[in-house]
């Protein structure tokens, strides 16, 4: 009685040439990545005693102590904004970034037991590992808004670019985790060098000093101010600060630049991940 | 009725050996790289081996296929590759309708999280959707028996309970086509009935369903149709009962007990032949699962033809992926270096109970010489049995039910040395003291 209605058809094949991203199977697989995100959120706030203070410490505490030292003792410019407040904002959409970046990148070495016994679109794991950093960003959001308070800051109408920074922040630190989370199956070496790039690329990103220090200096090379943006945070960064707190900056065609290369990052990491996936069962 | 559920035609996976290890650093490729032009001659190739080899069969809607084989034989590589965990090489597999794979008990479950978090991420793992798992939470706590325990993590929970409440959300699963891999082989006596008559059930219900067990009993229960593969290939399809009994006559079954009535066939030489190997309990009975704190016996048979020779019988174990565990040489002193009459001999070593980790140990026999030395033979695979780690046992498990690794799993003694807040002679008086 049940025979009459046709079952869906899945075959099984060796893939020959590059996989496509099917990304109809991971909308089908929505639910999961909830579930996955959830967990992440979980318990990560179970197991660890100060739970979700840990996401307001982090860059708190880093500000505090680049306020000290850079902002006081090298005196370094802040767009005429209180050094605190540029710093904190600055931090809370890197912290966002690299806090994605490795947890992704470890997540799919980390979900070995899953990946050998269930059959799932593996880009969740990564994905998901970088969806769950933005719970830790709305809990911090309410940190900036009382520090703006505190300083009588108060945002524009280019605050309503805020969240399409957030979500490049994402595209970014996805794009990078996919690389970085395929990578480290095949190759151990990747866990090691996620801590030492992750410092690099914070120096490289104007979370410690305003993007006007450098734009001089490439204008004298003959090249573009914007240029810097083939870092994807530094558009995210810059453009963050313009967005929440007003700064007196104009980081449009930066923020463009960082749009091209967080999206091209994306795009090539979920075609190499969906490329090397089919073996990730038999090696990880 | 015969419509079909699965077609795998000529599938083939090829591994590399130790392909699980695989993963390499890249001062390992840097250096190869380097060194590349230095040794021209002689790159190896990569020693490969045919996990499944152009294995083709078809499954009917609501047949219930026990697939059987020794370890090594390809029955989890076909079903990683039919529930699309691993991609086959070569061959082509239809599937018609929902897969829901059961190769482990509770993948994914957290021990932080508790029963009731973890019965919703393991569903959304498995498949589920969440108005599903919402549908049938009541019958999976009640399957499970942990209603009293939902908000308790279930790290805490008992070996007995995890399982449960694991099965539990695998078991309502409803898919067309169910893979089960081995789960049944964990737990005690009581669940593995439970799973067992779950099982049943869902091959009632006119679901599809591919079983892999080293169980026969439970292959002949629950399954119409067996098949048999060895060495990646399908050696042979049919009727369960007949593919079981089959299995068991040939040399490709892993039981807990083979002899070897004709002597000329038997492994062994003009010097020595093996008759039978068993593994036996306390009891004497003959068995291939046993209690971990359990002591178990493994006993060898043998004809002694040629008089006067100085034998050592051995035993060597190996666990499900085919690692040594130990290796044991006949250390009884009545026959310690001395030539031993012909006849028939029955040498029995005694495993403590406590010492093997959970899961299948494979047993190879042999009876060799040292001083030069001769193995007169040396019986690979010849017995197989199953060690249980459960909830009723005393092991070094304790009330931990998540997932254990380990070659051996000995239970120790354990000391604890404790002095209250404020004691100023600290911990350990007698070493300061003095």
């Amino acid at each position: 009685m049940n025979s009459a209605e046709p079952l869906p058809l899945v075959v099984i094949e060796p893939t020959r040439r590059a996989a496509a991203l099917r990304l109809g199977e991971l909308w089908a697989y929505r639910e999961l990545l909830y579930f996955l995100v959830w967990r992440d959120v979980k318990v990560r706030y179970k197991q660890t005693a100060l739970g979700a203070a840990w996401a307001i410490l982090q860059p708190l505490m880093t500000a505090a102590v680049f306020t000290i030292f850079f902002g006081r003792l090298a005196g370094i410019a802040s767009d005429g904004l209180p050094y605190p407040l540029f710093s904190y904002t600055g931090l809370l959409v890197w912290t966002f970034f690299s806090q994605g970046l490795s947890q992704s990148s470890n997540s799919v070495v980390g979900s070995a037991q899953l990946i050998t016994k269930v059959y799932f679109p593996r880009l969740v794991i990564p994905i998901a590992a970088v969806l769950s950093g933005l719970v830790d960003l709305a809990v911090a959001l309410p940190v900036l808004a009382a520090m703006m308070w505190y300083y009588g800051i108060w945002p524009g109408v280019a605050v309503l670019a805020m969240p399409f920074l957030a979500l490049l922040a994402l595209v970014a630190a996805t794009g990078v985790g996919l690389w970085l989370s395929a990578l480290n199956v095949e190759y151990r070496d990747v866990r090691y060098v996620v801590p030492f790039l992750v410092q690099l690329w914070l120096f490289v990103t104007p979370v410690i000093y305003p993007a006007n220090i450098l734009a001089p200096r490439l204008q004298r090379l003959g090249l573009p101010a914007w240029l810097w943006g083939v870092n994807p945070m530094a558009g995210v960064v810059e453009g963050f600060r313009w967005a929440v707190l007003d700064a007196p900056t104009s980081p449009g065609p930066l923020i463009a630049a960082s749009t091209v290369t967080g999206l091209a990052l994306l795009l090539s990491g979920a075609w190499y991940f969906r490329r090397v996936e089919r073996s990730f069962a038999d090696v990880v | 009725m015969t419509e079909l559920a699965i077609r795998v035609q000529g599938l083939s996976k090829l591994y590399r050996i130790g392909e699980r290890q695989r993963y390499k650093s890249l001062r390992e490729i840097i250096m190869r790289t380097l060194a590349a032009p230095f040794r021209a001659g002689e790159r190896h190739p990569p020693e490969t081996i045919w996990a499944l080899d152009d294995v083709s069969f078809e499954v009917m809607r609501g047949e219930v296929l026990g697939v059987i084989g020794r370890n090594g034989a390809g029955k989890s590589t076909l079903l990683k590759i039919l529930s699309r965990i691993t991609e086959p090489t070569r061959g082509r597999v239809e599937v018609y309708g929902r897969v829901g794979s059961l190769l482990e008990v509770g993948t994914g479950f957290h021990p932080e999280l508790t029963g009731r978090e973890n019965i919703y991420l393991n569903g959304a793992i498995l498949g589920m959707k969440r108005a599903e798992i919402e549908r049938k939470f009541d019958e999976i706590v009640a399957f499970a028996e942990v209603e009293r325990f939902l908000d308790t993590p279930v790290k805490h929970f008992s070996t007995g309970m995890y399982l449960r409440l694991a099965f539990a959300v695998a078991a309502h699963l409803e898919p067309e086509i169910l893979l089960v891999d081995e789960v049944l082989a964990v737990g005690d006596a009581s669940f593995q009935k439970k799973c067992l008559g779950k099982m049943e059930q869902v091959g009632q219900e006119g679901r599809t369903v591919v079983f892999v067990s080293h169980s026969m009993s439970a292959v002949t229960r629950l399954c119409g149709r067996g098949l048999l593969l060895d060495a990646g290939r399908v050696m042979l399809d049919g009727l369960a009962d007949q593919v079981a009994a089959t299995y068991m006559r040939s040399d490709l079954g892993t039981t807990a007990a083979r002899r070897w009535d004709d002597a000329s066939k038997a492994p062994g030489d003009e010097s020595v032949r093996l008759r039978a190997v068993r593994i036996r309990t306390r009891e004497g009975t003959v068995t291939d699962v046993v209690d971990i704190d359990d002591p178990v016996a493994v006993e060898m048979e043998y004809d002694v033809l040629r008089p006067g020779e100085v034998l050592v019988p051995n035993l060597h174990f190996f666990n499900e992926e085919g690692t040594c565990v130990f290796v044991l040489h006949d250390s009884d002193p009545v026959w310690r270096r001395r030539g031993r009459p012909a006849g028939r001999y029955i040498s029995k070593a005694w495993i403590p109970g406590n010492l093997l980790a959970e899961g299948t140990l494979v047993v190879g026999a042999a009876v060799s010489k040292h001083n030069p030395l001769v193995i007169h033979f040396f019986e690979r695979d010849a017995v197989a049995f199953q060690v249980v780690d459960n909830s009723a046992t005393v092991s070094a498990r304790g009330d931990y039910a998540g997932f254990m690794p380990g070659l051996v799993r000995p239970l120790v003694p354990w000391e604890t040395d404790f002095a209250p807040i404020g004691d100023p002679r600290g911990v350990a008086p007698e070493e300061r003291g003095r």
